[in-house]
């Protein structure tokens, strides 16, 4: 069966490996949206903190010998501490001024981590092994996927969820979606907006980082893993709206399958389709997709 | 005060008249290299220090100058001043598109278009048939300017470079010293009131986008030329980042202080490239320390203490350190 002269199950396949790029695409924008949200910064080291995240699991997994399921969690929350330490030590100074400083400065974050890592391993990457639970592969009738990818599509999708439920339905959600609209008058009520500030942005960089150590067996994990996929992910916070964390989840994964796609009729253009699409969007829709107008 | 910087200036113009005298002092081809990255960076400033406006992706242009003078010379076959005027006017025409369609937002979204857009130029210059794609666009013959100045010799082209780099710097002193640089910094300082004034702002950018987009492209150009190679670094939006860099580094509220900057950046690549990957890691702590207390540059920095004003005045100098983008 063929669709646009393309056999369906190529175009099937493409689908579901867009997904799973996607699911990272999500993730790391979600982060971003949510350090954008509350500190109008453009975290540029987002990418850094995702290759962060996958070095720490690398390194926890050959020098200390843990496994890959207890580095999804301490990758993550190693990431967020040196994240806030980077937050109350630098950033923090920076948040009067023009936003540019705030990407600026992270941007400088993005050679010294990236920098150090290569003095420490060199370029060319370490692998990382697959958990030995998911190395199977599943049989969709179109394509076999392995069952590691399929894991990396719903452990994005879970905590995605998650982290929309804390937004949306917890009180420290609220406190951050106060801060969110006005920092000054939720501090008026007697919120402590500055350690506020710092948890977020552990959070954002400590999904990065889940990201990252996801990405660790599918890439190798090298110096660079980040700032390849930080441009793109920068392209999907835009084109669903700076700061809309829905519209960075739902974009994040569109933008996936949109790739895929791309792939399957001008594979050399898909992984800049992101950009054109990012172009045009903003022509018709300043504020992006999801985004609500303003500056 | 005033004369110590003259004096400075007038002794750094001999040194570099010298440079081709003394290649066992320092190597005459990173020299020309840095007088490229500089007239980048000060065509990069006309921008950021005295529009107000970031753009992000600055190297598309310098990589088109590259590419498109290296195009014309070795497949066309054209003489060096048309191969390097090419480059230079696709400079200038890329510059007017991503001015026109990037400044109908501002700040941080300006920049993300910027950079959306370079990334574009970027796969061109990676799929295109004639650019060599990973190899770069190599030998590209260096020719004779003029039918007169044979440029394989090493001496001519470093007074070439050097005239044309020279011509180019004075293009940006111009522009900010002119009643269109007033307008510019007009711009920069209240938009809307700039507006309110009768001052079309939207064409008004698109032409500053247009010729810091054109100067780019000679200084690629001139590269292209010098290192007879145009290589996807030069189109990078690493490269992009890297001139925000030596513009802030140097000062954006000077005119040629992204030179200093671009001159900083260049000798710590050059001289610390024995250490490998540090260079990346000390690039960084510098531009983190640049961003974090030393906003105002190395030459903003200098003139401000040179000039010694009364506290109140040094005040309101530290307060225009910062640039400021209408939103």
């Amino acid at each position: 069966m063929d669709l646009f002269g393309v056999p369906i199950q190529a175009l099937l396949g493409q689908l579901m490996l867009g997904i799973v790029n996607g699911s990272f695409y999500a993730v790391l924008s979600l982060g971003l949206a949510i350090i954008f949200g509350v500190l109008k910064i453009v975290n540029f080291a987002h990418g850094a903190f995702f290759m962060l995240g996958a070095f720490v699991a690398f390194m926890a997994g050959s020098y200390l010998g843990i496994d890959y399921w207890a580095a999804l969690l301490i990758a993550p929350l190693v990431v967020a501490g040196i994240g806030m330490l980077f937050e109350y030590l630098f950033l923090r100074r920076v948040y009067g001024l023009d936003p540019i400083y705030g990407l600026l400065l992270t941007f400088s974050l993005v050679l010294v981590l990236e920098g150090g890592f290569r003095v420490a391993f060199g370029s060319s990457g370490q692998a990382y092994a697959t958990p030995e639970a998911l190395r199977g592969a599943i049989n969709l009738g179109f394509m076999i996927l392995p069952e590691y990818r399929a894991f990396v599509v719903a452990a994005s999708v879970t905590v995605c969820l998650a982290t929309w439920y804390v937004i949306e339905r917890t009180r420290l959600g609220a406190y951050l979606r106060a801060a969110t609209e006005r920092s000054e008058l939720t501090g008026a009520f007697g919120i402590n907006v500055p350690l506020l500030v710092t948890l977020t942005y552990g959070a954002g960089v400590g999904l990065a980082a889940f990201a990252g150590v996801l990405a660790a067996p599918i890439f190798h994990v090298n110096p660079s893993m980040g700032s390849t996929l930080v441009i793109i992910v920068f392209a999907v916070v835009v084109i669903g709206g700076l700061g809309s964390i829905f519209g960075a989840v739902v974009t994040g994964l569109g933008l996936g399958i949109v790739e895929g796609f791309t792939r399957v009729f001008y594979s050399e253009f898909s992984s800049t389709i992101v950009f054109l699409v990012m172009v045009l969007v903003l022509l018709v829709r300043p504020a992006g997709l999801f985004g609500r107008t303003e500056g | 005060m005033q004369t110590a910087l003259r004096l400075v200036a007038v002794l750094a113009l001999a040194a570099l008249l010298a440079v081709p005298l003394f290649p066992q002092i320092v190597y005459p081809v990173f020299v020309m290299q840095t007088l490229c990255f500089m007239l980048f960076a000060c065509a990069f400033n006309l921008l950021l220090g005295h529009t107000g406006i970031l753009s992000f992706g600055h190297a598309a242009f310098l990589g088109s100058g590259a590419y498109i003078t290296g195009y014309c010379a070795k497949f066309l076959a054209l003489p060096a001043e048309l191969s390097i005027l090419a480059g230079t006017l696709t400079g200038a025409a890329l510059g007017a598109v991503f001015g026109a369609l990037a400044i109908r937002r501002s700040g941080i979204y300006l920049a993300m278009i910027t950079l959306a857009m370079s990334q574009l130029v970027y796969f061109f210059y990676l799929q295109a048939p004639f650019t060599g794609a990973e190899d770069g666009m190599q030998q590209i013959p260096r020719g004779t300017l003029f039918g007169l100045l044979d440029l394989h010799n090493d001496v001519t082209l470093y007074y070439v470079v050097f005239a044309t780099i020279a011509g180019g710097l004075w293009v940006v002193w111009r522009t900010v010293n002119s009643p269109f640089g007033a307008v510019l910094r007009a711009i920069r300082e209240h938009e809307p009131r700039a507006i309110s004034l009768g001052y079309p702002v939207a064409r008004y950018k698109v032409v500053v986008f247009t010729l810091s987009a054109g100067l780019s492209g000679l200084a690629g150009s001139m590269k292209a030329i010098i290192f007879q190679l145009a290589a996807l670094n030069d189109v990078h939006w690493h490269t992009s980042g890297d001139v925000v860099l030596m513009t802030l580094l140097g000062g954006m509220n000077t005119v040629f202080g992204p030179a200093a900057g671009a001159l900083l950046v260049s000798a710590l690549t050059r001289y610390l490239d024995p250490f490998g990957a540090w260079v990346t890691v000390v690039i960084g702590v510098v531009f983190m320390a640049c961003v974090l207390v030393f906003r105002e540059g190395i030459v903003g920095k200098l003139q401000h203490v040179l000039r010694r004003r009364p506290r109140e005045k040094r005040q309101a100098v530290d307060r225009e350190g910062m640039v400021r983008t209408s939103e």
